[in-house]
């Protein structure tokens, strides 16, 4: 190299070294919806964590005595306080809410964990390879959105017998599509992109590029989908316990406790009114959360 | 003459178009249409022609990045376009590739240090890990840039660094042929003059072979021995860098010669003002391709396919007019 090129070279300085999720941090910290998502997600996080230290009862323990329906910030004999009142058998309201969160996050979470690996990897497969294959696999992702949800899960809950690990599974296998095809756009064009042909002219063989090249690259819009899918399958799981086909009673669950409160709607507001306002407080964190994660990340990408 | 070390033989590409009902093939762009020529050990072909003409399909073809339709690419006698998919990436050692686009040729969540590590760890040209770093430490000197930049990220440098990495992750193989795929298009007018001197400083030091693809005519002019000119998917013109520059004779060629800017403004030329656009490569025209925008053309050339000749040594040139094949 000449010496005025290296002078140059020099003046060619690197711009500032800055993590990449410092940045995103950054970004992300001046969407203050986003930031108050965030926050009641990680409340709710740590409700279900701490539960057994935050309740102030036994959600399960009955009295059928003197303690039935009684209305927020009832007194009991003992002078203990139940803030949001009892239920029908004397269960303190307060204590289920906070353990209802439990069941939620779990089938939340798990169920998009199983549904989103599904999803990347048909995504994956059918946006490299193309042809027949993305043909099958899209047309089989068809059929599954052409099958009423609740339908097959009614179906087979009703055949294997309600359960937590039931219901993880039928939602979970039952919502790749979505992850599907995001993964799947997002493939088609990074499939075509020079540092994916840079590594197939290097010799990289097909596997390599999917997982070193083109999987990081679409993990951002599939975290985004995730995410805004982890509200949804919560209220599917309070959906299913409302109609029975959840978890189990004497678990609390929001769903099942909303059903339970229906009863008394009349009589007794705060059955139905506490379950419900938790139900719409963590959908409602993670769906702003969500959009937040969406813009910061990819202003493009529109779900 | 020395035996080539890349001969592309009637290399063809057509891009199907599908439509209707059945996705059935409804027409085809005919990117590289019947494209032949040699490239010998040591030298830079120079590759040129507007956007769309199919110089990028060609040199991405010869790589079998993109499937030829038709025709022959033998590296080294040996025959590319029918090996099967092991020995093609045996191969790739052999053959590489630098991108037009410094920004899109580097995976965004790599480090430089595995980006060009990558191809020792692929063809295991790497004992242990510390070796494979310091070959890659190694390859970063080579090309100007340093050890530190090792564990940084590509959106940390600039456009004419990261082209830098580019070339040092096609030198990883130590590849015999590089095809530059428009290498400085990309780049401001003062790092395109690095890059093209840094490409030309590793010429000299590895010995290296480049086909050289690029629209812009002075920068071909400087690093290449020979220079082809491409217009629709065929070759119009190839000479000898000089003498095409000084005497130009397909009508195509002096058109865009006479459009390269002189540095001084008191040179007056004579420019050729092409009439029209590019036709479509969908329906390119019949006989002769630049006919319809030729000043030259007489009746013939709406009928007569073109084949370049032999003018003087080197010189080929696919014009029935200038060749003297067909006057009236």
């Amino acid at each position: 190299m000449s010496v005025d090129a290296r002078a140059i070279a020099l003046a060619d300085e690197p711009r500032a070294e800055r993590a990449e999720w410092l940045v995103f941090l950054r970004r992300l910290s001046t969407r203050r919806t986003a930031l108050f998502g965030l926050a009641v997600v990680v409340l709710v996080v740590i409700t279900a964590v701490a539960a057994p230290v935050l309740s102030p009862f036994d959600p399960i323990e009955q009295d059928l005595g003197d303690l039935r329906l009684k209305a927020p910030g009832f007194r009991d004999a003992a002078g203990r306080l139940h803030p949001l009142g009892t239920d029908h058998l004397g269960r303190d309201l307060l204590a289920r809410v906070i353990y209802g969160a439990r069941p939620a996050l779990m089938v939340g979470f798990a169920a998009v964990v199983i549904s989103g690996v599904i999803g990347m990897m048909t995504g994956l497969v059918s946006g490299y390879f193309g042809g027949r294959v993305d043909d099958v696999l899209m047309r089989l992702a068809d059929i599954q959105l052409a099958f009423p949800f609740i339908l097959l899960a009614i179906a087979v809950i009703g055949v294997l017998g309600p359960s937590l690990k039931t219901i993880i599974a039928v939602i979970g296998v039952s919502s790749w599509v979505v992850y599907a095809r995001i993964v799947r756009s997002a493939v088609l064009s990074l499939r075509e992109r020079e540092f994916v042909q840079a590594a197939l002219a290097l010799g990289s063989g097909d596997g390599r590029v999917l997982i070193r090249h083109i999987l990081p690259n679409a993990l951002t819009p599939w975290l985004v989908v995730a995410t805004l899918d982890m509200a949804r399958v919560i209220v599917i799981e309070s959906a299913l316990s409302f109609l029975g086909l959840g978890v189990q009673p004497p678990t609390p669950t929001w769903g099942g406790m909303l059903a339970d409160g229906r009863v008394y709607i009349s009589t007794a507001w705060w059955l139905a009114t506490f379950p419900g306002l938790a139900i719409l407080v963590t959908v409602l964190g993670i769906n702003l959360f969500g959009d937040g994660l969406r813009d910061t990340l990819d202003p493009r990408l529109k779900v | 003459m020395a035996d080539p070390l890349l001969r592309v033989k009637n290399l063809k590409k057509y891009f199907p178009i599908r439509g209707g009902l059945l996705s059935r093939e409804v027409a085809r762009v005919h990117a590289v249409d019947d494209v032949s020529f040699d490239i010998l050990p040591g030298e830079t072909l120079g590759l040129v022609g507007e956007s769309g003409c199919g110089k990028s399909t060609t040199g991405r073809t010869i790589l079998r990045l993109i499937e030829p339709t038709s025709g022959e690419v033998s590296f080294q006698g040996k025959n590319v376009t029918t090996l099967d998919k092991r020995s093609l990436r045996a191969l790739r050692k052999e053959m590489q590739i630098i991108f037009q686009d410094p920004y899109a040729s580097l995976n965004p969540r790599m480090t430089v240090g595995s980006i060009i590590g990558e191809a020792l760890v692929i063809h295991k040209l790497a004992k242990s890990r510390r070796e494979r770093e310091e070959r890659v430490v190694q390859l970063l000197e080579t090309v100007g840039l340093s050890a530190d930049h090792l564990r940084r990220y590509p959106h940390e440098f600039s456009g004419g660094q990261r082209q830098r990495i580019g070339i040092a992750r096609a030198l990883a193989v130590s590849p015999k042929l590089i095809v530059a795929d428009e290498p400085v298009s990309a780049l401001d007018v003062s790092i395109q003059a690095q890059i093209i001197n840094l490409l030309e400083e590793l010429q000299a030091q590895f010995g290296l072979t480049y086909l050289f693809i690029a629209h812009d005519l002075s920068v071909v002019e400087h690093i290449s021995t020979r220079v082809a000119v491409m217009y629709l998917g065929k070759i119009v013109e190839i000479a000898p860098a000089k003498e095409l520059y000084t005497n130009p004779k397909h009508p195509y060629t002096e058109a865009l010669l006479s459009a390269v800017p002189i540095p001084d403004p008191t040179v007056k030329r004579k420019r050729i003002i092409l009439e029209g656009d590019v036709p479509s490569p969908i329906n390119p025209p019949s006989g002769c391709r630049f006919h319809t925008r030729c000043g030259l053309r007489v009746p013939s050339c709406s009928q007569n396919e073109q084949v370049l000749k032999q003018i003087s040594p080197g010189h080929w040139v696919a014009c029935q007019v200038r060749t003297g094949v067909a006057i009236g």
